[in-house]
This record gives C-alpha cells, structure tokens and sequence, in this order.
C-alpha cells in the first residue's frame, strides 16, 4: 500500500471505510496495519485527493499471457517482445519458467533481467527458453559488492561464466553510480573480467533518483548521501573504454 | 531563416510577416457584374461570367523573387471576399480588423465601400440570408444551442481534391470536350437536354476564363520583363511568360509548368467560391514524378530546382489565408489555415504499387524546410511502402509541429470501397481537410457540419431543455430520476438523437436545394469528373460520386459519460441518479467524492477496457447507422467523419458539466481520441480501444497522441513511433498526428507568448501556431495525457 502524505487531506474516510480496521491515524500520518490489509483498494476508491495506491497486482501466468498478447501486432511491428524484471524474477523460477515456455509458444521474443545472485539452477531452467539475459554487473571489487549490496559477488560471477556457457546472448548492464563505482578501475577490471566470457553488448546505466518518492511513499527512508549522478563525461569516458575492447555499448 | 535557396527564404519570409487582410476587390467586381446582368442570363452563365469577369478585370501580382505566380487576390496575405455568400456587416468587418486572433486588416475606405456600394446590393440576396431564412425555428433553436453548426453558412460546398487530369489535359481541351457534348445533346427526347447546355456552357466559359487567366500572367511577366534591369530576373520573368503560354490553355511540358497548372487551378477553383477547405493537389507526387524524371532523363532539372519550385509552391499555399468568418463559424474553425492537403506516398494509382517516388522525398524534405501552416503536409503509410520512408516521415513529425499527419492508405480504400467506389477510383483516395475521405478528382464529398453528441445527452438529461439558451429544444423523454436502468437512459437518448439528426438533415436539404440553384460552380465541374459528361453542376449532384458527411464530435466525453452512470448508478450503486444530477448541476462544487469516483475510479475509453470500449462502440454504431446511407437532395449520400476542428472547444463552451467529471464549459475531446488524462495505460492501449469502432464505415476518424520529446528519442524512439503507426494501420485505423513538445514549454510559452512566436502545435488534422490558439485551445492542448513507451 502506497501512501502520499502530501497529497493527503487527513480527512479519515479511508479509516472510515476500511472493512478490516487496519487504517488509523498516528499524528496525522495515516497508517496501514500490514498485518490486517487484504488489498481490497477500498481506500483507494474513496480517497479524493487520490494518495493511497496498491502498488502491485497478483497475476497467473494465464492472466498475464491474455495482457501481453494484446500487443502482438506491436511486437510484431518492432520486433519487441517482453522483458521480465524485478525485483529478481528468477526468486518466481516456477512462474517463469511455465511463462517463458507459453511465450515461446506464441512466437513472443522474451529477455530475463537478473542479478545474478540466484542458484544456478534457476538460470538454467530460464536459459532454456528465454532469447535473451540483461545481466545485471554491479561491482567487480568483492569488499566493495559485500558493503553495498550485503552480499559477495563470487556466485553471481560464477553464474555469469557457466550461464555464457549454456547461453550464446547474453547483454550486461553495469549501472554506474558517482561515489560507489564510477572509477576507470571498475571499468577495467570489468573489462579483465569478460574477457573470457562471450558477451558482445553492454549497458551504462546511470544512476538516476526516481525511486526516491515511491520510498517516501512506502514510509521508507532512502539512503542516497553517498550515491550521486555520474557526469557526461565520465559516462561518455568509459563508453570510449568499452568500445575500444569491442563492446556495442549502449547508454550512458 | 527557413528555405533552401536565398529566394525561397527571402518568399517565406515575406509569407510569415504579412498581417492578413481582406481586399474588396473582388467583391466590387462581382456587385457590379451582378447589377448589371442578374436576371438577364441563366444562373451558371451568370457564375460563369462573373467569374470571367473577375479574372478579366482583377489586378495580377509577380513578387520579386516569385517563380510560380498566381494570388487568390492582390497579393500576399490578402482575402478576397464573397459577398454572394455572405456579405458581413460593418460590424463583423470592424471585428475582423480588431479581434487580436485570426484577425484581419480592413482599409480604411473599405467599411463606406462595404456599407454603400455591397451590403446594399447584397442584402436578403446573399446566401446566408436565404438560408437562414429558410430555416425551421427548431433549427434555429438547435443551432443557437450548439447542438450543430453549419458549414454553408459563410462558405461553399468544397472540401474537394484534385486527381491528375489537368496535367495530361490543357483547359482549352477540357473546352473542345464540353462543345462536343454540348453538340451532342439531344433536344428532342433528353427533357433535361436545355438544362444540360446551359451548365455545358457555363463550363466552357470558365474554361475561358481560366485560359485568359494565363494569358494575362504571361503578357503581364513581359511587361515585367520589358522594364527589368537585372538581367537575370528578366530572364527569370520572360521563362514566367513561357510558362504562362502553356498553362493552363495546354497541358503542362515541364515540372515547373506542372507546378504553375496546379496553382492556377487552385487559385481558379477558390475565387470561383469560398469553397471549404480549400482545393487539394491529392497524391502530388504521384502527378509530378512523371515531368521530374522526364526533365533529369534530359538534364533540364535537378533536386536542387525541383525543391526551390516545390518551396514556391508552399509558400503560395500559405500565402492564402482561410477566408474571413465570424461567430459560430469562425468557432468551428478557428485559425488562417484553409485545409489544402497533400497526400505524399501511399501506392501508385495507376497500378495499386508502391508509390513512393522521388518526388516523396522531395516533398517531405521540403515540407521539413519549410515548416508552413499551409500546405497540411500528410503521408499515406501503405503496407507496400519501405520503412525508410516512413522513418523520414516520423523523423520530421517527432520535431514536434504536427506535420506530417499519418494516414492508412489500405484503409482508406476499403473505406472508399465501403461507400460503394470502384476500386480503380478508390486507388486515387486520399485524405483532404483534416482527415476527410474522397475518391480524389471524381467526387463531390462535402462537409456540412458538426454534431454535438455529449450535448444532446445533455439535452436528454434535462428532459428536452437546454440550459444554455434557458429553453426547451429537445422531446420530453422523462425524468432521468425516474430511469430504472441504463437501457431506459440509453432509449430516451436515441430518441433526442434521431430528433436532432432529422432536424440537421432537414436544414441540409433546404441548403443544398438554394446552392444549386443560385450558386452553381461551373470551373469546379470542368475538374470533376462525372460533371462534363452528365451536364449536372458540381453543386447539383453531377460528380461521378456524390457524398454528404456530419462530422460526429466527443466520442470520448460521451463514452465516458455513460461509463460513468452505467457503473456508478446503476452497476455498483454507489450512488444515486438523482446525487449524480444534483453534482452536474453544481458543477461537482461541494460534491468532491463523486467527481473522485467518476474521474479517477470508473472504466475509461482509451485503456483497451471493454466495458467502457463496448459503449464507445454502442454510441458509434448508433450514431453512425442513424445518417450514414440517408439520401441528400440531388443523390447524394450520407457517411460521417469523427472530426472535430477547433469545434470540441465551441461544443464544450455550450455545456454543462458533464457525468464523467468534465466541468462545465471545458472542451470536449478531439476527434477519437480518449479524454484528456483518462489514457492511462500506454500508446498501445488507445489504439487498440480506437480500432474497435470500424473505421473503414466512417470518412475518416482522427487520433491525437502526445509524447514527450524524451520519450521518442533517439533511434529506438524513431522505431517505437513507427512501429506504433504500423500497428495501429494493421489494426486498420484511418489516422494518428503527434503532438511532441514539453509541457513546460506550453505553460511558458503561455505566459510569454512573445518569446514563442514560432511554437507550433498540432490542434486537430492542422497544424497552427500557439499564439493563434484561444486560450481554452491551448488548456485542451496541454492537458492531453504525454504518452510514452515503456
């Protein structure tokens, strides 16, 4: 449940309504009891200043095939398809699987974005009927990978060198934030570290702060004091330095 | 400066500084013809002479620099006027001169010319008097109402296009195939045999007329000449003359002379009659690629002269500004743009191929040069076309202004089919107006007026009376209150529909009835097939096909609109009827939850959303099977259009606020396109939701989309726009245009229209510049949903 305080208008017609009573006003900040919300929107509905919001919808695999395939002719015009994203889709191997198999069905191109930080059975599973892998490439520096992201990057390059084994397309996405990995040195060590791995295409993503009203949104505090947009020139610098080795780069 | 030559920057320039204004000129001329011959000769000989006249008497202008010649009036920028027409009061001319939008210049002589010398004559005998005495009261009513607006109230019959018979065909042989018809009649068993040679005749006047019109140019260009002391513009007068001696008398020899025909024509066509829209060269470059590779196999012309005559040629569209109107019809049509619309692309007429020639190119590079109001520059996107030139296409149209619009050439044959055309004269379809739909150069498809469709359940809503004229217009179909369900809403509104249609249909008649009879147009028969051959006027049912069509306008209030009741009155019940009336009437003020629930939490047209779909395609359907197939006088049929011009804002203007939480007085939406901000769900859900009504049994439907510039960016943006056209043409819908510019650009340009002289926006099938725009115009422009591709 997403809520927007400044939109709000304090008017409690939302804890007025709520079938559970999981709606209560704290200090004039509306609070949802997680525990009591069963998503019914009926707050949604009736607030009219429009800052309460479900964010998310519970799909089958049926449900969401009928959705996609309504832009069949837009694929087939654009040679586009569907990307399943996250979050980390491949944590859902059983949905996506079944998905990517019914999509592949249809005739549908797909691509799976991950992290990489899954068991290595799971990208198996997708890699056999997925067209394409956007693989996610954060940090090579291990120390560096465990402090901002809580975790070791060992198995997600392990699973990137026996994925490219058992899967010929394969795109990286390095995104690239100013005071976390905006470094010539992460450039080149990630360059060292495909150098054995046949990828042909990587991404620049640079860091952007447009999550930074859904956390306010979510009640949740957001840590940005040490990540910064990087700048043209830096971006446009390690362009220069991918596509030197060969890389099609793309971004930035 | 815009233009690829020095010449064509210095033409365009000139365009684009003149302040409009109107000459009498040619309203003095026809008053005096009229004084002297009215009643003394049959009237297409009358119209025909006067026509004569004013092309014999009218003074001719060669600009420096101009290689193609011809105004509609005295120069540059200057608007004839058509008292026969209407012949405007004092008043309405000082309106002209002093309103600050789509304003005109009036000398100072001209208001005591106006008063003493053609009102006097005009008056009670100008169309527009006839008409509206004519009349019935509860047309009257209805028009006073906003209900429908009238197209022949200020202006001719038009919206008529050009096909390529005057490039393989001089007038002097259109003159010697009229005389053989003429001598052909037979008077004794063709009762119709004296009408027919009266209107064969009028024909073979204009056909002089049109020859004296070159003669004039060419011995004027000598004079020229003859005092020239720059050598080389003499040279560039006497080439002029040379031109002038072929055209029109002959059929064109070169692509410059095929240029100088067209624009003859058209200024012919336009002063003849203050026809709508304009007149069209249609599938321009189709006509002109022939005399373009003809003239590069023998080395007298290149892509650099080609695309200076092409300029001059753009230039002179703009140079001729909408003619005058006031009031209601000035409302309807809001702007300086007069309609002239070329088809580029598409497929080869001739053999149903892929048409795309150079001269495509050359034209979208020169309308991307150019960056006109006038012509409204569109391409036909057919499944045969290469994506190259497509590509162009959305690359010019992503810079923001509006131009090129897109239109589906396999649809708009199947359209043309539908209304029982051949197939070799559906081949030479396009588009004309804003979207409008005809069988180019062999069809009489005229437009005839608005119709205001989320009024009239207005209308029904309040049991038959208007709130804005405080009177009871419409049939007592009870109380909504009273409704128990939604069919029962839905029979009251059919009724109030069929009420008002018969009510338009009727006034039709009696309207079509006095323009042929008074003001039949012989030169536009003489380019029209199926006039020459049957003897009947343009005006009078004598084109090949004859169609009449009623522009439908708000689709997507009134969708909404009914969504709104049917799911929250009468499917959820979260309120009452009478709560929901009692809303509308306070405008939604102190009723902050039912808006709430009507706005933001009820299905909307435009969300590929069946429920509300399923009603956009209920109101279509009725609509559309209650005038399409009607007969007009004279044999002609009834289709209709989704279109709207400036008119969703007059039509808005008229209104209440509205079920769907329109607020009162706000505009309607343009054409198909979905509500302003109810679109939610991406480019791909509005054309789906816009395909499901069967475009192919309509003449024509527009599609308005907004992106942001970001959005479409770069060369997958470039893709995604093209792929969205294809998609949307697969799924045959008949048009889309683009609006790409920053929101934030419009608001600043709003509160500095100064520093945004330049700003143009595509408003609905044109293109004009912001500053032109009403500020209620500019609001709609703004609020539309950006869309972009995720």
């Amino acid at each position: 449940m997403l809520y927007d305080r400044e939109k709000c208008a304090i008017c409690g017609m939302c804890a007025k309504l709520c079938p559970q009573k999981a709606i209560a006003n704290v200090n004039n900040f509306m609070v949802t009891d997680p525990e009591k919300c069963i998503f019914c929107g009926e707050c949604v509905t009736y607030c009219i200043p429009g800052a309460r919001q479900v964010a998310g919808k519970e799909y089958t695999v049926e449900e969401v095939l009928a959705e996609v395939l309504k832009d069949r002719v837009f694929y087939e015009e654009s040679s586009g398809g569907v990307t399943l994203s996250g979050g980390e889709p491949l944590v859902h191997i059983d949905f996506v699987e079944e998905l990517l198999i019914r999509l592949k069905a249809e005739g549908i191109h797909t691509a799976v974005d991950t992290c990489g930080a899954i068991p290595f059975e799971h990208l198996e599973r997708a890699a056999q009927h997925t067209d394409l892998f956007l693989y996610d490439l954060k940090l090579t520096d291990d120390a560096k990978h465990k402090e901002f992201t809580g975790a070791s990057n060992k198995e997600i390059i392990e699973n990137l060198e026996n994925l490219a084994r058992i899967h010929a397309n394969i795109q990286m996405r390095m995104p690239i934030i100013e005071g976390v990995n905006a470094e010539v040195s992460h450039i080149e060590s990630t360059i060292a570290l495909l150098e054995a791995i046949d990828i042909k295409e990587v991404h620049l993503l640079p860091y952007h702060a447009i999550a930074k009203h859904k956390y306010a949104k979510l009640g949740r505090d957001y840590l940005d004091d040490k990540m910064q947009i990087p700048s043209k020139e830096k971006l446009e610098h390690f362009r220069e330095m991918l596509a030197e080795q060969g890389y099609d780069v793309k971004g930035g | 400066m815009r233009g690829y030559t020095e010449r064509t920057k210095r033409l365009r320039h000139q365009s684009v500084t003149t302040q409009p204004s109107i000459s009498l000129e040619r309203a003095l001329l026809q008053t005096e013809f009229y004084e002297e011959h009215f009643g003394t000769v049959e009237m297409p000989i009358l119209r025909a002479l006067s026509f004569k006249h004013y092309i014999a008497n009218r003074k001719l202008y060669i600009g420096d620099d101009e290689l193609i010649v011809g105004e509609k009036s005295e120069g540059p920028q200057v608007a004839p006027t058509f008292p026969e027409i209407c012949a405007h009061s004092v008043r309405d001319m000082q309106v002209m001169n002093a309103r600050q939008l789509i304003s005109f210049k009036v000398k100072d002589g001209d208001y005591a010319l106006q008063a003493e010398k053609i009102i006097p004559y005009w008056k009670g005998k100008s169309t527009r008097d006839t008409i509206l005495d004519a009349m019935a009261p509860e047309w009257k009513d209805a028009f006073a109402a906003g209900i429908f607006t009238e197209f022949m109230e200020q202006r001719a019959p038009g919206h008529t296009v050009a096909d390529d018979k005057f490039y393989k065909k001089g007038f002097l042989d259109f003159k010697q195939e009229i005389e053989q018809s003429i001598a052909a009649l037979d008077h004794v068993n063709d009762l119709e045999a004296y009408e027919k040679k009266t209107q064969l005749e009028a024909m073979a006047i204009a056909c002089d007329a049109m020859v004296l019109y070159g003669q004039r140019y060419a011995d004027y260009a000598r004079e020229l000449a003859a005092q020239e002391k720059d050598p080389e513009r003499k040279e560039e007068l006497l080439w002029i003359a040379g031109n002038c001696d072929v055209v029109p008398a002959h059929k064109p020899q070169t692509f410059a002379q095929a240029i100088q025909m067209y624009w003859f024509v058209h200024v012919g066509v336009t002063t003849e009659l203050n026809l709508w829209d304009a007149y069209s060269p249609g599938k321009l470059d189709q006509y002109l690629n022939p005399f373009y590779q003809q003239e590069q196999a023998e080395g007298t012309i290149n892509y650099d002269k080609a695309r200076e005559l092409l300029e001059c040629l753009w230039i002179k569209f703009n140079n001729q500004p909408a003619p005058p109107k006031v009031g209601i019809t000035l409302k309807e049509s809001a702007t300086y743009t007069d309609f002239a619309n070329i088809n580029t692309g598409g497929i080869d007429p001739y053999t149903g191929e892929d048409g795309v020639n150079d001269v495509s190119y050359l034209i979208l590079d020169t309308m991307d040069e150019m960056k006109l109001l006038q012509p409204s520059s569109n391409v036909q996107v057919s499944e045969k076309n290469p994506d190259e030139f497509v590509k162009r296409a959305v690359e010019i149209s992503r810079k923001g202004w509006g131009q090129p619009a897109f239109y589906n050439t396999e649809e708009l044959i199947q359209e043309l089919l539908n209304a029982g055309k051949t197939l070799e004269d559906a081949r030479f379809g396009g588009a004309s107006g804003c979207v409008e739909t005809g069988a180019h150069g062999r069809e009489a498809y005229c437009l005839t007026g608005y119709l205001n469709v989320p009024k009239i359940f207005e209308i029904t809503m309040n049991n038959g009376f208007d709130k804005y004229t405080d009177k009871q217009i419409g049939l007592t179909t009870g109380n909504p209150v009273d409704f128990e369900s939604y069919e029962e809403l839905r029979e009251a509104f059919m009724k109030q529909l069929d009420y008002f249609i018969d009510i338009k249909i009727a006034g039709n008649h009696k309207i079509e009835t006095i323009f042929a009879k008074y003001l039949p147009s012989p030169l536009m028969s003489v380019v029209v097939d199926g006039c020459r051959q049957s003897g009947k006027d343009y005006n009078a049912g004598g084109a090949r096909y004859n169609t009449r069509y009623i522009q439908i306008v708000g689709i997507g209030t009134m969708t909404d609109t009914l969504a709104a009741i049917k799911y929250n009155v009468f499917d959820q019940q979260r309120f009452t009827m009478a709560n929901l009336v009692d809303a509308i009437n306070a405008n939604f003020e102190g009723h902050e939850m039912t808006r709430n629930l009507v706005l933001n939490h009820t299905p909307k047209y435009g969300n590929d959303d069946d429920y509300a779909d399923d009603i956009m395609v209920d109101v279509f359907e009725s609509v559309r099977d209650k005038i399409r197939g009607r007969k007009a006088v004279y044999g002609a049929t009834y289709q209709i259009d989704m279109l709207p011009t400036t008119c969703h804002v007059y039509f808005g203007s008229v209104m209440t606020a509205s079920a769907n939480g329109r607020l009162a007085g706000v505009p309607l939406t343009d054409g198909i396109s979905p509500e302003k901000g109810a679109d939610i769900k991406g480019p791909t859900a509005v054309i789906r939701s816009a395909s499901k009504m069967d475009h192919t049994s309509t003449g024509g439907t527009l599609l308005n989309q907004k992106f942001t510039p970001a959005s479409i960016a770069g060369e997958e943006g470039l893709s995604n726009v093209t792929s969205l056209i294809r998609s949307y043409f697969k799924m045959m819908g008949h048009h889309i245009q683009f609006n790409v510019i920053d929101r934030a650009v419009l608001l600043e340009a709003q509160k500095k229209p100064e520093e945004y002289n330049d700003l143009i926006v595509r408003v609905a099938g044109y293109s004009d510049h912001f500053n032109n725009l009403e500020k209620a115009l500019q609001d709609e422009i703004i609020l539309r949903t950006e869309q972009g591709f995720n």
